[in-house]
């Protein structure tokens, strides 16, 4: 871990001293000796006090005990009876209405409404994207599974919006629910997607229903939190001139509040969203249809050209939500000046008119065509693609092979051995102490805390192992995240060919990186090991791209005029200056890919990832499958509190998103 | 006035809940719109559109034959639209109480489901045998066995096991496991019988197969978990390493088995709803009964021939009229 840091307070404006060797060496020191007081302790007592995995712990039996308890009372305790069976019907209602109306108008009708929003939102440049992505559903054979899909993720969305926005608004007004509120948004967000699933199954059984709960659930703090933080942008004099000129509560929040947090409360919509969207996918595992139920067929037949059709829709579908709503929140609320305002409203009205007849144009058309997708207009992606995968992974096969073995034999195995034949309390030790140095006591008190309960519900090896694959996984997004970050802060093109790569694979959901590395390594630990950094590379890049790029230019110039050269420049000035940033990149990077590392329990990652997928699949397993989710969360709030000493953090998900960052 | 209006739209929108609900709550298979399996909607008036059928998939090629053919007959003899789930083995069951499934087309054993969902819960029937006969095994491919003398008993393979080694098994050797939700004693048999290995989980059913394969063309050791019916068996020569023989109940405790599977006759269970009202669906699902080699022509077809189910199935269908015609319900 990049811990080696010294806790120095963040020095941003004023040039450093120019480094000398007395005073840079004491920083090291400690850590050293620390290091090989570790590894001198590891030698004497390595293999002693390990915990080793005992599939028949304590715990697990007494989830499992309430679990057969909860399926053998569904149909006759009052809890279940009143409430959860309520709400279970509720949302599958919902979810049925919505899928009928998504479903009435037919391919052409769903289209041009769909087009006509767009349209509306954003322009025609956004009108045209709508209708061709929703063109693509059709073209990609995948018509069907993406209304699911979309009927899923608009149940959910709506559930989240209808809980969110009004806890938003309350928690912009109360100081005291934000205090309540945080640690539980925070505890969310740092909850990898796997975990929300079985508690699900619990309450809600599997099928649509509980899929939506669970993404609902899912998607429902940034909704909360960009609400809030809207609300609480908004000027202050505005609110006060409202009140003194005699307004009420409600109508200062309808009139002033709300209308002047439009374009960030539409955020708050566009984060949900996609949230949403990601989620989706993965709650195919308790069978919610759509696309995600194709991914997993793929995943699980290792079938790439299953897959891709529903990866590719998936990716589509994300790109449109996301410039639909992101468009739509940024457009300035009607009424507001503009130049040229009477030529701006009549344009408006021109909008609403082409909106308004591609909208219903879409329906009237789709009377007149057939009323399934036309056949002869989808493209047959299976074949040539798994041809084509096979050419690769045949002529890749030696190097594709040598990667993994290598990096299985020389990281993940080695690091796996010494971790689980750490005494425990060596581990808990060096946990302590690099978050005592990165943090502070309190996080080092969490970490140890949540490391130590990873073993209390009896899941200490496993947990040991999912954080070989993490730490691996980190070391090497972050290795490539800061050459990357940094060859773009010096190259002005680099960093423009680079740019819109990053704006794609964020708007990605995680799944869709599990694709690719499934075909290049098959199914073992490297392959989730690659699938992370993939996906957790982009925030790292740009968070380092942006610290090296902000160093003070008068720094710079210092050290130039001094005569550094180009390298000295970087790594005297440049890099220590922009170790927040990094600090920063490196949590960002250990939360995303551990949620990555256990969606890879699906393809071979081994660990708790494949505690909880074989929890769902294997009944006997579930007590495990529930624990092994609640470990990951325990693994994450540690690993997160260890790396949190960049000082004031960012909430980790709000900032994946590429809008905060930038 | 605006208070107590409210106040009786919340008590409509409850009261109207309750007598949904038949004022005793909502029990989990209270219906939700379209997703009600409604194939006895039918009734005697098909193929002019029947119901849906919800069948489940599991994630192997001879299940996937055996749902293709099915749905292909249900489909284009019968008039019924079939709603094909994407689920796991033990999922699937947990699918007959919620209403999510209505067939499952090949059951491999699963006596404990047995007793939950159709002897305690009431949620599921069984619909009588596929005609297919099923085992599960550890396999090495043929070529091993000329090589190594022995190696298909159990009690030689800690001799052998320096040769399964990889680099996910460390220091031991490695049996390849497939779908995380397949049926397994593995890690059991392995401890009981106090094997030098280790259970590594390749992921799914291609997994296997890809390394089996490689394992023939490169002359590479493997261990693996495999089953018949299958394919594969016409392509790559396997040989089973004998566990100590299945006795009756010897893999009742899944943590002390120590014994080979059971040859099983595999079967179809469906939910108690859809017996009850599925109509034709139901019978042609029960007439249901084919052999192991012509479940095993259409998992080829799927898996080599770059067929799709629904094409491998409809050859099949139409090359042997005979054999599904005694299965359409009169």
């Amino acid at each position: 871990m990049t811990s080696h840091a010294p806790p120095a307070p963040p020095v941003q404006a004023s040039p450093p001293p120019l480094p000398r060797r007395a005073v840079r060496l004491p920083p090291w020191a400690p850590l050293l000796a620390g290091a090989a007081a570790a590894t001198a302790a590891y030698l004497a007592f390595r293999g002693t006090a390990t915990l080793p995995h005992d599939p028949e712990a304590a715990p697990f039996r007494i989830i499992g005990d309430v679990r057969a308890w909860a399926d053998a009372n569904r149909n006759q305790s009052p809890v279940f009876l009143f409430f959860v069976n309520y709400v279970r019907l509720f949302v599958g209602g919902l979810y049925d209405v919505l899928l009928t109306v998504l479903t009435a108008p037919g391919w052409a009708g769903l289209s041009g409404i769909a087009t006509g929003i767009g349209l509306l939102a954003g322009g025609w440049r956004t009108g045209l994207l709508t209708a061709l992505g929703f063109g693509s559903f059709g073209v990609l054979g995948v018509w069907e599974a993406s209304v699911t899909t979309l009927a899923l993720v608009l149940t959910a969305v709506l559930l989240s919006l209808a809980a969110g926005l009004p806890l938003g608004i309350l928690a912009g007004h109360s100081a005291r629910l934000r205090r309540l509120l945080d640690p539980v948004l925070d505890v969310m967000q740092i909850m990898p997607t796997f975990a929300y699933l079985a508690p699900m199954v619990l309450f809600f059984q599997i099928g649509p229903a509980s899929a939506a709960v669970a993404t609902m659930i899912y998607s429902v703090p940034p909704a909360i939190r960009i609400t809030a933080l809207a609300i609480r942008q908004v000027s202050p004099s505005a609110v006060e001139a409202s009140v003194s000129l005699g307004a009420t509560r409600g109508q200062t929040l309808r009139k002033v509040e709300l209308p002047m947090a439009r374009a960030t409360i539409g955020l708050a919509v566009n984060q949900t969203i996609m949230m949403a969207l990601s989620m989706v996918v993965i709650a195919a595992l308790i069978a919610a249809p759509g696309l995600g139920s194709d991914i997993i067929r793929g995943l699980t037949r290792a079938d790439v050209g299953v897959m891709l059709p529903a990866g590719l829709a998936i990716v589509v579908m994300a790109i449109v939500l996301d410039r639909v709503t992101s468009s739509a929140a940024a457009r300035p609320p009607y009424g507001a000046a503009r130049p040229g305002k009477a030529r701006a409203l009549s344009a408006s009205r021109l909008r609403w008119l082409c909106a308004a007849a591609v909208a219903l144009g879409g329906p009237a058309l789709g009377r007149a065509l057939p009323e399934e997708f036309p056949a002869g207009l989808v493209l047959r992606l299976a074949g040539p693609v798994n041809e084509a995968v096979d050419a690769v992974t045949f002529s890749w096969y030696d190097l594709t092979e040598a990667v993994r073995n290598l990096t299985t034999e020389a990281l993940l195995n080695p690091l796996q051995t010494v971790l689980t034949s750490a005494p425990w309390w060596l581990v808990a030790a060096v946990v302590l102490a690099v978050a005592w140095r990165t943090g502070g006591p309190r996080p080092a008190a969490v970490a140890v805390g949540c490391l130590l309960a990873t073993a209390l519900i009896g899941l200490w090896q496993h947990t040991m192992e999912t954080l070989t694959t993490v730490l691996v996984a980190v070391a090497l997004t972050l290795l490539a995240g800061v050459l990357l970050g940094i060859a773009a802060a010096r190259s002005p093109r680099f960093a423009a060919v680079q740019r819109p790569l990053l704006d794609a694979a964020q708007t990605m959901p995680a799944f869709v990186y599990l694709l690719p590395a499934l075909a290049l390594f098959g199914a073992t630990r490297f392959t989730a090991v690659f699938a992370s950094v993939i996906y957790a590379v982009p925030p790292v890049i740009r968070l380092v791209e942006d610290g090296v790029r902000n160093v003070s230019p008068a720094a710079v110039e210092a050290a130039l005029s001094c005569g550094s050269t180009g390298w000295q420049l970087l790594w005297k000035v440049r890099l220590p200056m922009a170790r927040r940033a990094i600090l920063l990149a490196a949590n960002q990077g250990i939360v995303m890919t551990l949620a990555m590392v256990v969606v890879g329990g699906l393809v071979g990652a081994g660990g708790l990832g494949y505690d909880v997928v074989s929890g769902f699949s294997q009944r006997a397993d579930f007590g495990m499958g529930f624990a092994a989710g609640v470990a990951t969360v325990l693994l994450g709030i540690m690993l997160d509190r260890i790396t949190q000493g960049a000082g004031a953090r960012p909430s980790p998900r709000t900032t994946t998103g590429k809008k905060r960052i930038a | 006035m605006r208070i107590a209006h409210r106040i009786r739209l919340l008590a409509g929108v409850l009261a109207l809940g309750l007598a949904a609900a038949g004022c005793g709550g909502a029990t989990v298979d209270t219906g939700t719109g379209p997703a009600q399996p409604s194939a006895g909607a039918a009734g005697s008036s098909a193929p002019a559109g029947g119901g849906t059928v919800k069948i489940a998939v599991n994630p192997w090629a001879g299940y996937e034959a055996s749902a293709a053919v099915i749905t292909h007959l249900l489909e284009e003899k019968l008039g019924y639209t079939v709603e094909k789930k994407e689920l796991a083995e033990q999922v699937s069951w947990e699918g007959f109480e919620t209403g999510d499934v209505d067939v499952i087309v090949e059951n491999w054993g699963h006596e404990d489901l047995k007793k939950t969902f159709v002897e305690e819960k009431k949620v599921a029937v069984e619909a009588g045998s596929t005609g297919n006969k099923g085992v599960i095994g550890w396999y090495i491919p043929k070529w091993m066995t000329d090589e190594y003398p022995g190696i298909t008993d159990y009690r030689n393979l800690n001799k052998y096991a320096e040769l399964f080694r990889t680099s996910e098994s460390g220091d031991k050797g490695q049996l390849l496991f497939g779908d995380p939700s397949y049926v397994s004693n593995e890690k059991a048999i392995i401890e009981n019988l106090k094997l030098d290995y280790k259970v590594v989980v390749g992921g799914s059913e291609a997994a296997l197969i890809e390394s089996a394969t490689q394992a023939q063309q490169q002359r590479k050791p493997l261990l693996f978990y495999f089953w018949d019916p299958h394919w594969l068996f016409n392509k790559v020569e396997l040989a089973r390493v004998s566990l100590p023989p299945y006795t009756e109940g010897c893999d009742a405790d899944p943590k002390k088995v120590a014994c080979d599977y059971a040859e099983l006759d595999l079967d179809k269970i469906v939910s108690k709803k859809f017996a009850d009202t599925g109509g034709k669906a139901y019978e042609l699902v029960k007439n249901f009964s084919w052999t192991n080699e012509h479940q095993n022509a259409v998992a080829n077809d799927i898996t080599n021939n770059g067929m799709s189910a629904e094409d491998a199935a409809k050859k099949w269908v139409d090359a042997n009229p005979t054999v599904w015609a005694a299965w359409i319900p009169k």
